[in-house]
């Protein structure tokens, strides 16, 4: 062990003296690029590519060049935990960001606790920053904030008695559990509860059972991937009236692709500015970050940027501001400055730490989104 | 009543799904004794450039075609570079090769096309077909139709054609197939290509309804894969009743009982039978001389 990493000092100074005037940040990040969280991954490490390259073109973080050491756990958190193991020693990053799924993020974190890096998750799950650890952050709002938001908008609708059909995957089974945690707190009464497998082909069986259900006024539809476009297209294809709502897992334009509109004509869900990037109104403290974000991700990739693209590009933007607040690259400057954030806007939410709160999000990060034309529609 | 049928109908659909993967099964284990577990691979290859050549403008039954055609190459390609070399190896040695040879082709997939899912327009509209009170999309009838259609054709091949006998005889016994004059490699060849196509077919016919992604063969196979095991690996109308009758077990488990354990009930169901009856409900049984 002391011998590779002798070696691998060797190595890094004399790649340092080679280009010792334009790495002076070394920033790293594990992303799910490929495998089963691909798509959450995918679209980070594009955004963090591009970001990176922006921020040297533009002279870096006060004139000292930025390198990003991007690595690929494929998912798996023994991978991630490998990655960050190397990241902190063999590369000798001074901040990481990544992570993204919940099992993942847990493995490094517990690393860039013990080391003491700052590290920013792009995973959902409230264990993350509840209870508050030292150096961990994330970007993504909770899923509980999702449930939150949808019941704040049932509430409005008069919506009491609900049916939920939810995805038996990580994301689909945490959401599942949060909402009918927080069901209570909003007096909405969860009288049906379904399930349906990552790989299914129909859910005309469980929404039926929820349509027999008394009472149901409104369904709501905890999942990602597939699943939600196939429950939304069986919903309609029953013909069944009451609305439906989806999580801020699908809210992208390809769920409207993949659903039909048709069938997606009236599906509500929360979702973040991001995506209706062309409504906000000129004043929206969001629109700027927003639509610089959008236009640069589709000059680069021809594709529209996701939600999750752009819980990296927060990640992204709170670690350089941080670095620049602090004047210096030292881990534990960083993480300070990284608690002391306030007001940052992002194209999630608007960003303000604090020692009690390493997420920084409240509800107004959520825009309740309408299906209405084909397209997404703000309807606050 | 309105409730039963439509159980049903999603039975039958997603049964039919599992059908035509099972049947896919069929061919190469006849012909080999080999579980070909690349078959959900194939199923996707049909479905993504299914989706890729429509998305390039083709009309959809050329990319369907298109899709059917480059599978078939993918498959007489497995056989030539994978399976031919390991001529003598055990069959678990070839089955292992199968597996790698989908780890391959799905991450081929992956870089070649992209990680996104997909969908095409329904082949005849996407207004639901009404019942009684239940509702079946008019996709569901095409995966069912061509999952009967699949059907008939295998079993008109095994049981009346000299090649389908010639591929029987090449897995009972390839010696003797060899001295009665029976080109065993060409057998093979066709097997594997008309097993690709078989799946090809399955994947334009299914991915209006479960839509398509590099990644969704896994699950696919190990559906069909036992739905061929619970009809009796091998056989088409062992595979056919088999992929129904899991599908149906499924739907009216999640109708009548809970979703949650509508796979554990499929698949305590499956121990059962195969415990009773372990060649699987049409499976020949098979006698080794001592």
């Amino acid at each position: 062990m002391t011998f590779r990493t002798t070696t691998a000092l060797l190595t890094l100074a004399a790649i340092g003296l080679g280009n010792a005037a334009t790495a002076e940040i070394r920033l790293g990040a594990s992303v799910s690029a490929t495998g089963p969280a691909a798509f959450l991954g995918d679209p980070e490490a594009k955004t963090l590519e591009m970001l990176v390259e922006q921020l040297n073109e533009e002279g870096g973080i006060d004139g000292e060049q930025v390198e990003l050491v991007l690595y690929d756990d494929g998912g798996d958190p023994n991978k991630a935990r490998t990655f960050a193991t190397r990241l902190i020693e063999d590369d000798e990053v001074t901040a990481i960001i990544g992570g993204s799924t919940t099992g993942t993020t847990m493995s490094i974190a517990s690393l860039a606790e013990d080391e003491g890096i700052p590290f920013i998750s792009l995973a959902g799950a409230i264990e993350i920053v509840d209870p508050v650890k030292e150096y961990v952050f994330k970007t993504p709002h909770t899923d509980r904030m999702a449930c939150e938001k949808i019941f704040a908008d049932m509430t409005d609708r008069g919506i009491t008695t609900i049916g939920m059909i939810s995805g038996t995957d990580g994301f689909g089974a945490s959401m599942q559990a949060q909402c009918k945690d927080v069901a209570g707190e909003y007096d909405i009464e969860v009288a049906a509860d379904e399930t349906y497998g990552p790989g299914d082909a129909d859910m005309t069986p469980q929404l039926t059972r929820i349509r027999n259900t008394d009472g149901i006024q409104a369904i709501l539809n905890p999942g990602f991937g597939q699943g939600p476009a196939i429950v939304t297209r069986n919903y309609s294809q029953l013909g069944i009236e009451t609305p439906l709502y989806q999580s801020h897992g699908v809210a992208s334009d390809a769920f409207i692709e993949l659903a039909g509109p048709d069938a997606a004509e009236g599906v509500r869900l929360p979702g973040t500015a991001l995506l209706i990037a062309d409504l906000l109104d000129e004043g929206d403290p969001q629109k700027e970050v927003v639509t610089a974000y959008n236009t640069a991700y589709q000059e680069r990739y021809g594709q529209s940027p996701s939600t999750f693209g752009g819980y990296a590009h927060d990640a992204f933007q709170l670690m350089t501001n941080a670095i620049r607040e602090a004047g210096s690259a030292e881990p534990d400057a960083i993480r300070d400055a990284l608690e002391a954030t306030e007001g940052l806007v992002g194209t999630t939410g608007t960003y303000s730490m604090s020692a009690e709160d390493h997420l920084g999000l409240d509800l107004s990060a959520f825009r309740m989104l309408e299906v209405a034309d084909g397209t997404w529609r703000s309807i606050e | 009543m309105d409730a039963l049928l439509q159980f049903v109908f999603s039975g039958l659909t997603v049964g039919a799904v599992y059908a035509l993967v099972a049947l896919g099964f069929t061919i190469i284990y006849n012909a080999s004794d080999v579980v070909n577990f690349a078959q959900g691979e194939f199923v996707m290859l049909g479905g993504m450039i299914t989706w890729f050549g429509h998305d390039a403008g083709l009309p959809l039954m050329l990319a369907a075609a298109l899709a059917i055609a480059v599978t078939t190459a993918v498959g007489v390609a497995l056989n030539k570079f994978a399976i031919e070399p390991a001529r003598g190896a055990p069959v678990v040695s070839l089955i292992i090769i199968t597996i790698g040879a989908s780890i391959l082709i799905r991450g081929a997939t992956q870089l070649i096309f992209d990680k996104q899912i997909h969908r095409y327009p329904a082949f005849t509209g996407e207004n639901p077909i009404e019942v009684m009170g239940a509702t079946i999309l008019p996709q569901s009838l095409w995966v069912i139709g061509g999952a009967v259609a699949v059907f008939v054709a295998l079993w008109l091949f095994f049981s009346r054609t000299l090649m389908g006998k010639a591929v029987l005889a090449t897995a009972n016994n390839r010696l003797a197939a060899q001295l009665v004059g029976i080109n065993t490699n060409w057998v093979m060849t066709l097997s594997f290509g008309l097993s690709a196509a078989i799946g090809a077919l399955a994947g334009v016919l299914v991915t209006p309804i479960t839509l398509i992604s590099y990644d969704v063969g896994v699950a696919l196979a190990l559906k069909g894969f036992a739905g061929a095991m619970l009809g009796g690996m091998g056989n088409p109308k062992g595979a056919l009743v088999g992929g129904l009758a899991l599908g149906l077990l499924e739907a009216l488990t999640a109708g009548y009982l809970s979703s949650q354990y509508k796979d554990a009930v499929a698949f305590i169901v499956i121990l059962a039978v195969l415990f009773v009856m372990p060649q699987g409900l049409f499976g020949k049984t098979s006698a080794d001389r001592v």
